[in-house]
């Protein structure tokens, strides 16, 4: 039975932390592009820039957390969030609001975020270098085991601190955005605007405020996203190039300016990765006896190996595109 | 002195204009009515009112204080409805949903004028947890004309109400408006069902190309040989 725990550690536990941290990354991409109906590449860069204001942070204040009994990290999380939320809003005054009162095409946003990504991309190298660091600066990852009741199992279910804390974060966003959606003017007027801008408007909502406040609550879950992924291996200032891919195959999996459908797809896409690099030879094994002599198993079953797990997001979005072309739940226009 | 009162106006999309010189005037009691051929200019009219389209020659006041070029949510503050003809609602919204956007300006007045909306169009609050979208073509224009009513206005404008609704339907929003104008709404409304709608109106406007061909009393419009030969069908 020793064979279920791995399976459960590398695939139920690796899927789930993976899954989340698109989720909450597809969540921004979707909402940008329902209220702005464009692609916002500059998107993962975000993310990327809200860890990285969580390791200044914790860099500069590394025993902040201790006082609390928290990851420091975790701690300056919430500050980091703010940072990249107000950076967000920079960055569509300063870039995409002047596009937009041009009325240019989606095309322009588009490019023009792309152009955004390339700079963020820049001065993240530039003040945090090129290599990985740790979130962890004077404290030590924690890791929990646990061991199952039955004799047949001799290794424990290992679930580490910060993929507790991921768990506990991914339901409080998404019951927080749920809530928010479904429940406040606010957010009311955010689904109605991605419904019918004209009418929005002739409704008198005000949707540049509208639009600020997307941006403050995509920019909010990009750190968050960004730092759930740190905490779990480490910061590197190429984070954004493993995570774009996965959380537009989220977003358009999910349906498009869908924000269900963005949770959804991003589980999707992270479980699909996990068990398309797992190694099945593990949980066949056992039942070697059972096949004849000339089937041998190798020793290592897996669909794709590791190197190649960025193509799994591009395979998902084909497969499930094929099946229902605006996605899991109905998307807007593509 | 007059509601709404639009001199002259022209005006139309980029370098175009679609307005020739249009003038019309309601009081606040009043039903207007718009008719004319297709592509006459009607929805750019309403359109030019409401703010969303350049005026640039004419005047339009309401109540006597200019508004030409106003954007659409100041005369929304100014209180002014607007109905458009085409992508009305808010579909994947409920209906409650819908309606609590037309009061998004004062919300602390939703609950009250919620009930009043209600009253009008009673089949709205069975519906009132389902999608708008979700609902009949019928159904949809009540939920766009409550979605108006719920800023209180004091002029509404309705593009084509009854467009695409069976002879029942079309009577039955006939009759809403009319109890909508009674309740003190002044109403300018574009109307296809020219006799219908002329019949419950106060003043008439036939446009033609985008300018004024007829404008009088809804009656006299009726029963103007001239009118009905072109304009009504015989
Ligand atoms: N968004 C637009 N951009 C450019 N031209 C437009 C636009 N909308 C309408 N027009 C043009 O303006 C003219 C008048 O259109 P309008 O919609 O006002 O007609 P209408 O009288 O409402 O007709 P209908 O009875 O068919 O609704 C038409 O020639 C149309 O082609
Ligand atoms: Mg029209």
């Amino acid at each position: 039975m020793n064979e279920l725990v791995f399976f459960i550690n590398n695939v139920v536990v690796a899927g789930s932390v993976t899954g989340s941290i698109y989720a909450i990354g597809a969540v921004g991409v979707t909402l940008i592009f329902s209220i702005m109906r464009f692609a916002h590449f500059a998107h993962a860069d975000m993310m990327t820039f809200g860890a990285l204001m969580v390791l200044v942070l914790t860099t500069a204040f590394p025993e902040v957390g201790g006082a609390v009994g928290l990851p420091t990290a975790v701690v300056m999380l919430p500050l980091a969030m703010a940072l990249t939320a107000l950076l967000a809003v920079g960055i569509d005054k300063g870039f995409y609001k002047p596009l937009r009162a041009h009325g240019v095409k989606p095309i322009v946003m588009v490019i023009g975020s792309l152009g955004v990504a390339l700079i963020l991309q820049g001065l993240i190298r530039l003040f945090a270098g090129t290599r990985a660091q740790s979130l962890y600066i004077a404290e030590r990852k924690e890791i929990f085991r646990l061991e199952l009741p039955f004799e047949s199992v001799t290794r424990p279910i290992i679930v580490t601190e910060p993929q507790v804390i991921l768990f506990i974060l991914t339901l409080a966003a998404v019951i927080g955005l749920h809530l928010f959606l479904n429940r406040t003017r606010t957010g009311k007027a955010m689904r109605a605007m991605s419904d019918n801008p004209d009418l929005a408007r002739a409704s008198g909502i005000n949707t540049s405020r509208i639009v600020t406040i997307t941006w403050i609550i995509a920019g909010g879950l990009a750190a968050v996203a960004g730092t759930l992924l740190s905490l779990d291996v480490a910061f590197k200032p190429d984070l954004s190039f493993f995570l774009l891919l996965p959380i537009f195959a989220a977003a358009i999996v999910g349906g498009v300016g869908h924000p269900y459908g963005a949770i959804a797809g991003g589980f999707v896409v992270g479980f699909a990765e996990t068990l398309a690099v797992f190694n099945w030879a593990v949980l066949l094994r056992p039942l070697q006896q059972h096949f004849p002599d000339w089937l041998e198993l190798p020793r290592n079953l897996a669909f794709v190996g590791t190197e190649y797990k960025i193509v799994v997001p591009f395979f998902i979005l084909v497969a499930i595109l094929v099946w229902r072309p605006t996605g899991i739940f109905k998307g807007k226009v593509i | 002195m007059a509601l709404l009162e639009a001199r002259n106006v022209h005006g139309g999309y980029g370098g175009m204009n679609i307005l020739n010189g249009v003038s019309m005037a309601i009081e606040a009691d009043e039903v207007g009515v718009i008719v004319g051929p297709n592509g006459a200019g009607k929805s750019t009219m309403l359109k030019a009112i409401f703010g969303l389209l350049a005026v640039n020659q004419g005047e339009i006041l309401l109540r006597g204080e200019p508004i030409t070029n106003l954007s659409p949510d100041r005369l929304v503050h100014r209180g002014m409805g607007f109905v458009p003809q085409e992508k009305n609602i808010f579909p994947s919204l409920t209906v409650e949903e819908n309606l609590e956007m037309g009061a998004y300006i004062h919300p602390q007045r939703f609950r009250p004028m919620l009930e009043r909306v209600y009253d009008f169009f009673p089949p709205l609050k069975d519906k009132r947890r389902q999608p708008a979208g979700e609902l009949s073509g019928g159904q949809r224009q009540m939920v766009a004309m409550g979605r108006a009513l719920m800023v209180e206005p004091s002029l509404l404008l309705l593009d084509e109400p009854t467009a695409g609704l069976s002879p029942l339907y079309m009577n039955e929003i006939f009759a809403r408006v009319q109890e909508i104008n009674a309740a003190g709404v002044g109403i300018l409304m574009v109307e296809q069902h020219a006799k219908q709608a002329l019949a419950i109106a106060d003043k008439g406007f036939v446009l033609a190309a985008g300018q004024n061909r007829f404008t009088d009393t809804g009656d006299n419009l009726l029963n103007d040989p001239e009118v009905a030969k072109s304009f009504l069908g015989g």
